[in-house]
């Protein structure tokens, strides 16, 4: 009946979760009551839950990824603070079983849930403003692609308090995650989990490819389009591309757990290293889909903070359309160890060094983007400059364990795991983080607070080097990742900078949160009247912050790259606006429907109910045959309206 | 450096832990302090930077060489970087400005030369060294290589010298100055075979052979662990790579062919069973199949009796 759930599958023998989630759970609650008592639910269902609208969608992605890594931190100090404990005989205050679970989730949750929300709320926010239009190419399937991946999110959450997570570290390479090794419904709940979210991240990426090549603001041709669009585009493209190879290899993973497939297992003709060939030929791309469009947000900062355009345009587009494409050929780099021929090993770390040149070319661009302007030194700037100096480095350490040999001794070590943590840190999370600042205004109608957010990002750039410069020392030691425990006591000093490291991140996080509470508090004297509060270059600030439903009353005439900064020099459209009748799409439960269901379905396939699963798919069905028979899915803006609305919106105070 | 490195282990050793438990109590420009340290404290670790056979060695002069190569862009960079923030911010009176300057044709040229000629070099040398240092290439030396099977099994290491007829688990001896040539497998999930002061390390994995070439300069204890996680007793899966002279080893050899169990079938299918952080040992005589045994997955064959029917003779693998 309930297939294979029991009250033996919640983990009373280990009170750390329990505890955790008994206090997440008290503060969901008491969130819960707040709303309830404020009578807020009819607001938020109606302006959020079920909002098509591309803004609300990219602020709810941004609002899952804070709330996930909040989650992805804990798990990181638990992990820092085990490997500073158990040094020499000591065991520490993780058991293995509970350790490898950790590490798991911890990569699991840093990339599906917190960078890949980071960076597609962003595009979602960003691009159909920049490009001048009203909304994404499919509203809904937008608001589809964010709940299929807040389901995902929930799930893993799941896994804390009922049953356990994968044991098998985030890539789940069988033969471990096969059934033989792990017979419980960790890998499942990996799986299964990711699948659900996987969908929602390939629908996220079709839409965005899609808005950007066929809506565009009048004028905007690809050349003219901000070099953000550029990098969302290329990083769209890249989803489409390669989740498709990860939904269809946990698919064959799943059919091994669930049915005695062989495509991965020791015996009957399984192979392994298929796997692992499958799982990077979506794991390389999947690092640029999370770089370029932070890429795209340093493009943007510095070139608006410099009070110049971006340096080299065309060289910046070309180099991230040649990262898009040569992404697909280095997958190898990540398993140099497995035995290929010296020429297949030379081949692909040729290839891997070969998208350090792009990478290079941007890097000198931003130089020169900065080189004889006039910097302000923002909150986004910092992170900004932050970036440049971490990547460079981190940088070069790929490009050493690009170099077949040198992988050979490094491989696996921590220093793979400082390195990856300097670009994705000092990269995506730098990026997210400048972009999260710099576009902050635009969404919300007033700025952060720049000593909060510099003070943040001080503990983070510190916090880094603390924590991870330790780790690449550690790995010429010959210090491997996951270790529960570690036999050389010589290690422990560096391991306690390390954990003193993860500790700065905590104020880091600390000083963000304050900086948002800080900024609401004193909203009022922060408002941003103009639209433009940086003095920007792009469509986005053309409009009022926060921009209307609809973003632009009349769309707006492109005749050349930085197209609002050209407006602005030949001053602004005094003639009176000609409004017309526009269509907006109305708001849809159907999003929240859908994955209220894929939670259900999921869950019920990690524990193999087949009745409720067969019932949540049924459900879904159902669903979206209401939605796309339904006739009611427009509403019409009137010119009168559109002119009501925005004398309303010029009330405000936003300039003529 | 080979011998500076030896000589001041302690005193290195001792001031980089002296400098982080202060760090502990105060004060983070020690950080500072500390970090130059670390380099010094790498070096008196075993570890990557203190090599101890010519793979090894090879392996860190090209670690250091790609890191000089890069060096020499990066650190311009990120010095530009900063020196350009700082100039050009816009409370600077004195900094020239050009607000348009959005093109340069001979920037753009020597833009995307300098990487390009960074990616040349080091493309050289990963092709030259890819092929040098291939862990199946062989070694040059004048002793005739020593043959050794490795076996990853949960959680353990088992080390089968298929001329000798002997075996040890998680102890692996070899006489210092004989290439050894290892052939490695896993009995069921993927580990990599790593000892750091030695070389390269290569995967192990179930139902397939790779190949390894390593040569221990001298005599000395070297740590080896596994790199690859395999589970619950991953932490504990490291063994002691003692090299030894030739005729220490042929002493070994005679010593363990006169003492310990043999490792017949009934014992290894004991021994595969999963335990954790098993004390060292070795074997007076190993069966002489089990190695292919292994690799062919029916080592195990009369527990699995309802599988074997179905067993489907493993097609010809790459991985080696």
């Amino acid at each position: 009946m309930l297939g294979k759930l029991s009250w033996s599958a919640i983990p009373f023998y280990q009170p750390l979760p329990l505890y955790a989630m008994g206090v997440v759970g008290l503060a969901i609650l008491a969130v819960l009551i707040i709303i309830t008592k404020k009578g807020w639910w009819p607001y938020l269902w109606e302006e959020w839950l079920t909002s098509v609208d591309h803004k609300r969608i990219g602020v709810m992605y941004l609002v899952l990824a804070l709330v996930m890594l909040i989650r992805g931190y804990s798990d990181a100090i638990m992990m820092r603070s085990q490997q500073a404990i158990a040094i020499g005989g000591a065991e520490g205050y993780l058991p293995p079983d509970h350790y490898n679970q950790i590490f798991s989730s911890h990569g699991t949750i840093m990339i599906f849930f917190v960078a890949m929300p980071f960076v597609i709320g962003l595009m979602n926010f960003v691009v159909p403003l920049q490009l001048g239009v009203r909304d994404v190419a499919f509203p809904v399937l937008n608001s589809v692609s964010f709940w299929l991946t807040a389901s995902g999110a929930l799930l893993i959450n799941v896994s804390l308090v009922i049953g356990s997570f994968a044991r098998t570290g985030w890539m789940c390479y069988p033969p471990l995650s096969e059934l033989a090794y792990s017979p419980d419904v960790g890998v499942d709940y990996y799986l299964w989990l990711l699948q659900i979210s996987g969908i929602g991240t390939l629908f996220a990426g079709i839409n965005m490819v899609t808005t950007i090549l066929k809506l565009r603001a009048p004028g905007m041709t690809y050349f003219r389009m901000p070099v953000f669009c550029w990098s969302a585009l290329a990083s769209s493209i890249l989803i489409v591309v390669a989740f498709p190879v990860l939904t269809a290899t946990f698919a064959m993973l799943l059919l091994d757990r669930l049915v005695g497939t062989h495509f991965f297992t020791n015996d009957a003709g399984g192979n392994m290293m298929m796997y692992v060939n499958l799982f990077w030929a979506w794991g390389h791309p999947e690092v640029y889909i999370l770089i370029l469009p932070a890429f795209g947000v340093f493009s943007e900062v510095i070139a608006t903070f410099s009070g110049k355009p971006l340096f080299s345009y065309r060289s910046m587009v070309l180099a991230l359309l040649a990262i898009c494409v040569l992404s697909f050929m280095v997958w190898l780099h990540h398993f140099f160890t497995m035995g290929a021929s010296a020429d297949v090993n030379a081949f692909f770390g040729i290839m891997s060094m070969i998208i350090g040149v792009p990478t290079g070319v941007k890097v000198f661009n931003w130089l020169f983007t900065m080189f004889r302007g006039r910097i302000v030194f923002k909150t986004p700037v910092l992170f900004s400059i932050g970036f440049m100096v971490t990547f460079v480095i981190g940088g070069m350490t790929g490009v050493l364990l690009a170099v077949p040999p040198i992988d050979f001794v490094l491989h696996n070590s921590v220093f793979l795991v400082a390195h990856f943590h300097n670009v994705i840190i000092g990269g995506v999370l730098f990026g997210a983080l400048a972009g999260y600042n710099y576009w902050f205004p635009k969404a919300f109608g007033f700025t952060l607070d720049e000593r909060w957010g510099k003070a943040s990002f001080w503990c983070w750039i510190i916090g880094f080097y603390l924590a991870f410069t330790p780790l690449y020392v550690l790995g010429l030691m010959g210090m491997t990742r996951r270790l529960q425990h570690i036999a050389d006591p010589s290690w422990r000093p560096l391991l306690l900078v390390a954990e003193l490291g993860a500790i700065v991140v905590f104020f880091a996080i600390l000083c963000q949160a304050m900086q948002l509470y800080v900024s609401i508090r004193t909203r009022e004297s922060r408002r941003d009247l103009t639209g433009d509060p940086w003095n920007g270059r792009t469509l986005e600030w053309a409009t009022s912050s926060p921009p209307p439903a609809y973003n632009f009353a009349v769309l707006p005439r492109v005749e050349t790259i930085d197209a609002f900064w050209e407006m602005k020099r030949k001053g602004l459209g005094a003639a009176r606006p000609a409004y017309e009748a526009i269509e907006m799409p109305r708001n849809s439960p159907l999003a929240f429907v859908i994955a209220f269901f894929a939670v259900v379905t999921g869950f019920a396939l990690i524990w193999q109910i087949w009745w409720i699963a067969i019932l949540g798919l049924l459900a879904i069905l159902v669903a979206v045959m209401v939605f796309g028979w339904s006739e009611d899915r427009q509403r019409e803006i009137s010119a009168a309206e559109m002119a009501r609305l925005e004398r309303a919106q010029l009330g405000l105070g936003r300039p003529a | 450096m080979q011998d500076g490195c030896e000589a001041t282990p302690e005193t290195a050793r001792g001031s980089a832990s002296r400098q982080s438990y202060g760090h502990r109590r105060s004060a983070w420009p020690r950080w500072l302090v500390l970090s130059a340290a670390m380099p010094v404290a790498s070096c008196a670790q075993t570890g990557v930077l203190d090599p101890q056979g010519p793979v090894a060695s090879a392996i860190r002069l090209l670690l250091i060489n790609s890191t000089a190569i890069m060096l020499v862009v990066i650190v311009p960079v990120i010095l530009a970087t900063l020196a350009f923030a700082w100039w050009y911010r816009s409370s600077n009176v004195r900094a020239g400005h050009s607000e348009e300057l959005a093109y340069e044709g001979r920037i753009d040229f020597v833009v995307w030369s300098i990487p390009a000629l960074v990616v040349i070099l080091l493309g050289g040398v990963t092709w030259i060294g890819s092929h040098q240092l291939d862990p199946r290439a062989p070694i040059a030396a004048n002793a005739k290589p020593l043959q050794v099977d490795v076996a990853a099994l949960d959680w353990k290491w088992l080390f089968i010298y298929p001329d000798q007829g002997v075996a040890a688990l998680n102890q692996l001896v070899i006489p210092a100055g004989t290439p050894v040539s290892f052939r490695l497998t896993s009995a069921n999930v993927m580990n990599s075979f790593f000892v750091p002061q030695l070389g390269s390390q290569i995967y192990t994995m179930p139902g397939m052979t790779t190949h390894l070439n390593l040569l221990a300069d001298r005599p000395g204890e070297y740590p080896g662990i596994s790199a690859n996680f395999s589970g619950d007793g991953f932490a504990d899966m490291h063994f002691i790579a003692k090299a030894v002279p030739t005729e220490a080893f042929d002493a070994w050899v005679a010593q363990v062919r006169g003492s310990g169990s043999a490792l017949d079938m009934p014992a290894y299918a004991e021994l595969a069973k999963p335990s954790i952080a098993v004390p060292p040992t070795t074997y007076r005589s190993v069966d002489p199949k089990l190695f292919e045994r292994i690799v062919d997955r029916t080592a195990l064959a009369p527990e699995k009796a309802g599988a074997s029917e179905n067993y489907c003779p493993p097609a010809p693998r790459a991985g080696g």
